[in-house]
C-alpha cells in the first residue's frame, strides 16, 4: 500500500497544517509517511501546496505524478493538480470557492463547501481540516480516531484551546465525505 | 524561560513532533516526525558537535534555527556570522583549536566558502559542511537540485585537494551521515561535506529519536596552547614548491586511503537488471518507484545508489552493470554525475542521462520513458 495526497489552495489556509495532521496520523497508525511542503515562491502570495505519502513499505518518489487523492481549495489548485490525479483516484473540490467542474471522467469526484462548512464550525481558516475530514471520510486512509489523536498532538499544549474547534471541522467534513457515499 | 530550558535538558532528544500524551517525562516514542534539516542539525548536536558557525540561507535555514536554539541548550557554541565567509573561517579557527565544527548552507553559500575549504584540506583541518543544494546557477532558485556534484566531488576549492561527500537519500540516512561524516572528518583529518537537497532539507519523515553519540579524543595536533611542550603549526602555506609537493603528496596518499576504504553504496533489484539506473539523494527516490514501475510494465529494471560521491563506488558500479543493455542517471541536473558513470563504466554499456534542472525534479514516469529510450538506443548501439 502506497497512497499520495496533494492538499493545495491559498496561502493562509492551512495546506501545510492539514497534510502534518495526515502525516501524523499515518505515523500513529505505524505506517512511513512522507510529508512535502511546496517552499517555493508560490508561497509568497500564490498558491501553497504539500503532499503527503502514506505507505507499508519504504516510500520512493517525493514527487506524486499520479495523485491517489488531491483536494483542492482554490480555482488555480484545481487547474494544477485536477490533471495529477490518478484514474480512479479522489478530487475533493472546494465548492465554496472554485465553481469549475474538472475535465475528468475516470476520477472519483467529492464536492465540498469547504469553507462553508469551516465557518459554521467556527473559523473558516479550518478549510483544509474540513477538506481533510472529507478526504478520510471517503477513502478512509487512516481512522478518523486516529486524526483526532494526531490533531491533539500537533495543536499540543501551545494551541490546546484549538482542538475542540479543529476536531469539529474534522467531524464536519468528514460526516460530508460519508454522506456522498451513501447518496 | 527556565521551564523550557529544564524539560529541553530533561529529553534532548525529543524533537519536531514529541508525544503530549505521558507529558514530557514520559517515554520516547518509538517515532517521530522531523524535517531533513532539523533531523541533521540534531544528529549533530547528538554526536557530540562543539561549534556551529552558519549564514541564513533557504532551504536549509531550518537547521539553523534547529542550532540557535539547541547549541546555547547544550552549552556549545552557536554563531551566526555576518557572512558565509565569515563563518567557515570561523569553522577554520575552531577546528584548529580542536573543536568538533558543524557548518551549512546553500549552493550559493557554498560557493562563498570555497576558499576557505581549500585552506582546511591544506591545512587538514576537520569540518562537516552541509550543502542543502538549490538551484544554479548563480543565486538560482530556492528549488531542490543537484547541480553542485562537480564542485562538491572535485574539490570545491583551488588547489589538489579532495574531501569525502556523502549523499543521503532518507532523513533517517541523513542522521546516520551526519555522524559517519564527523567520523570520516576525523580519521582522516580532511573537511567533508554531507550534500542534501532542498527536498530532503524541507521534508519531514519519521525517524527514532535516539539519536547516537560520538566520543571524542584529543588529538595530538591541535592548537590549544604550547604551555610545557613544543609549539604546532597548522598552514597551508608551503613557499618551497619541494616541501609543497612533499605535503601535497601526503594529502594524496590520505585520498587513496579513503579511496580504497570508504566507498558506499546501495543495490537495489540489480541482480537481473537489463537496465541500471544510478542516482542519489531525492533523484534516487524518483528512480526507486520507476524501478517499480518499470519492473511492473515487464521491465527488468535495478538501481545502484552511489552513498559516497567522493569517493565515487565505481568498481561496484561496473560490477553491477555486467549483463546489463543500458546504464541510465538519473540526476537533478544537467548531467554531472554522470561524468563518474562513464568512467566507472568504461563502454563496457552504454550509458545515458536523464535530469531536470533548476528547481525541477524527475517525475516517476519521466525516468520510466528515458528508461525505454535508453534501451532502444543501447539496443541500437550493440548492433
Amino acid at each position: 500500500m502506497e497512497l499520495s495526497t496533494i492538499i493545495a489552495g491559498f496561502g493562509g489556509q492551512g495546506i501545510l497544517f492539514a497534510g502534518k495532521v495526515l502525516a501524523e496520523a499515518g505515523l500513529l497508525e505505524g505506517r512511513e509517511v512522507l510529508w512535502i511542503p511546496s517552499y517555493g515562491p508560490e508561497m509568497r502570495g500564490g498558491t501553497a501546496s504539500c503532499t503527503v505519502i502514506i505507505a507499508d513499505k519504504m516510500i520512493g518518489s517525493p514527487i506524486v505524478d499520479r495523485a491517489d487523492h488531491a483536494v483542492v481549495l482554490n480555482p488555480p489548485s484545481m487547474a494544477k493538480y485536477a490533471p495529477v490525479v490518478a484514474p480512479d483516484g479522489l478530487l475533493v473540490v472546494n465548492t465554496t470557492l472554485i465553481e469549475a467542474e474538472p475535465d475528468r471522467q475516470d476520477i472519483e469526484l467529492l464536492e465540498v463547501p469547504c469553507t462553508a462548512l469551516a465557518k459554521s464550525a467556527g473559523d473558516d481558516k479550518l478549510v483544509s481540516v474540513v477538506a481533510l475530514g472529507a478526504l478520510v471520510g471517503r477513502r478512509r486512509l487512516v481512522e478518523p480516531e486516529t486524526v483526532h489523536r494526531a490533531l491533539a498532538i500537533i495543536l499540543g499544549d501551545r494551541h490546546a484551546d484549538m482542538i475542540t474547534l479543529d476536531t469539529a471541522a474534522f467531524n464536519a467534513g468528514y460526516e460530508a465525505g460519508l454522506e456522498q457515499v451513501i447518496a | 524561560m527556565t521551564v523550557v530550558h529544564q524539560r529541553a535538558a530533561a529529553r534532548p532528544q525529543i524533537v519536531a513532533s514529541p508525544p503530549r500524551a505521558g507529558g514530557a517525562a514520559g517515554p520516547l516514542p518509538d517515532r517521530v516526525l522531523m524535517k531533513g534539516n532539523e533531523a541533521i542539525a540534531e544528529a549533530a548536536v547528538a554526536a557530540g558537535c562543539d561549534a556551529y558557525f552558519g549564514y541564513p540561507i533557504t532551504p536549509q535555514a531550518e537547521l539553523l534555527e534547529w542550532m540557535a536554539r539547541r547549541m546555547p541548550e547544550e552549552g556549545r557554541v552557536f554563531v551566526q556570522a555576518e557572512s558565509e565567509l565569515a563563518a567557515i573561517n570561523m569553522a577554520l579557527g575552531a577546528s584548529a583549536a580542536g573543536a568538533r565544527v558543524l557548518v551549512s548552507s546553500s549552493s550559493p553559500g557554498i560557493s562563498l566558502m570555497a576558499e576557505a575549504m581549500s585552506y582546511m584540506a591544506g591545512s587538514r583541518l576537520p569540518v562537516v559542511l552541509v550543502n542543502v543544494m538549490r538551484g544554479g546557477p548563480g543565486l538560482g532558485s530556492i528549488g531542490a537540485a543537484q547541480g553542485d556534484y562537480l564542485q562538491a566531488t572535485k574539490g570545491h576549492g583551488h588547489g589538489d585537494y579532495k574531501v569525502p561527500v556523502l549523499a543521503p537519500s532518507s532523513i533517517a540516512e541523513a542522521i546516520d551521515l551526519v555522524r559517519d561524516a564527523f567520523i570520516l572528518a576525523e580519521r582522516y583529518r580532511t573537511p567533508v561535506i554531507l550534500l542534501a537537497d532542498g527536498i530532503l532539507g524541507q521534508a519531514m519523515e519519521p525517524v527514532a529519536p535516539a539519536f547516537r553519540r560520538l566520543d571524542k579524543s584529543t588529538p595530538d595536533w591541535i592548537l590549544d596552547g604550547a604551555a610545557g611542550r613544543a609549539p604546532r603549526v597548522l598552514k597551508s602555506l608551503h613557499l618551497q614548491p619541494e616541501a609543497l609537493e612533499e605535503h601535497d603528496l601526503a594529502l594524496q596518499a590520505v585520498y587513496e586511503q579513503i579511496a580504497a576504504n570508504e566507498q558506499r553504496w546501495a543495490a537495489e533489484q540489480l541482480d537481473d537488471a537489463e537496465v541500471v539506473l544510478v542516482a542519489y539523494g531525492t533523484a534516487a527516490r524518483v528512480a526507486r518507484t520507476a524501478v517499480e514501475r518499470a519492473r511492473a510494465d515487464g521491465i527488468r529494471a535495478g538501481l545502484f545508489r552511489p552513498i559516497t560521491l567522493w569517493p565515487f563506488p565505481a568498481h561496484p558500479l561496473r560490477d553491477a552493470a555486467k549483463g546489463a543493455r543500458a546504464v541510465l542517471a538519473v540526476e537533478m541536473s544537467a548531467g554531472q554525475m554522470v561524468e563518474d558513470v562513464r568512467l566507472a563504466i568504461e563502454g563496457a554499456v552504454p550509458v545515458f542521462h536523464h535530469g531536470r534542472m533548476g528547481g525541477m525534479v524527475p517525475s516517476p514516469d519521466g525516468v520510466v520513458a528515458a528508461m525505454r529510450r535508453a534501451l532502444a538506443a543501447g539496443e541500437e548501439a550493440g548492433r
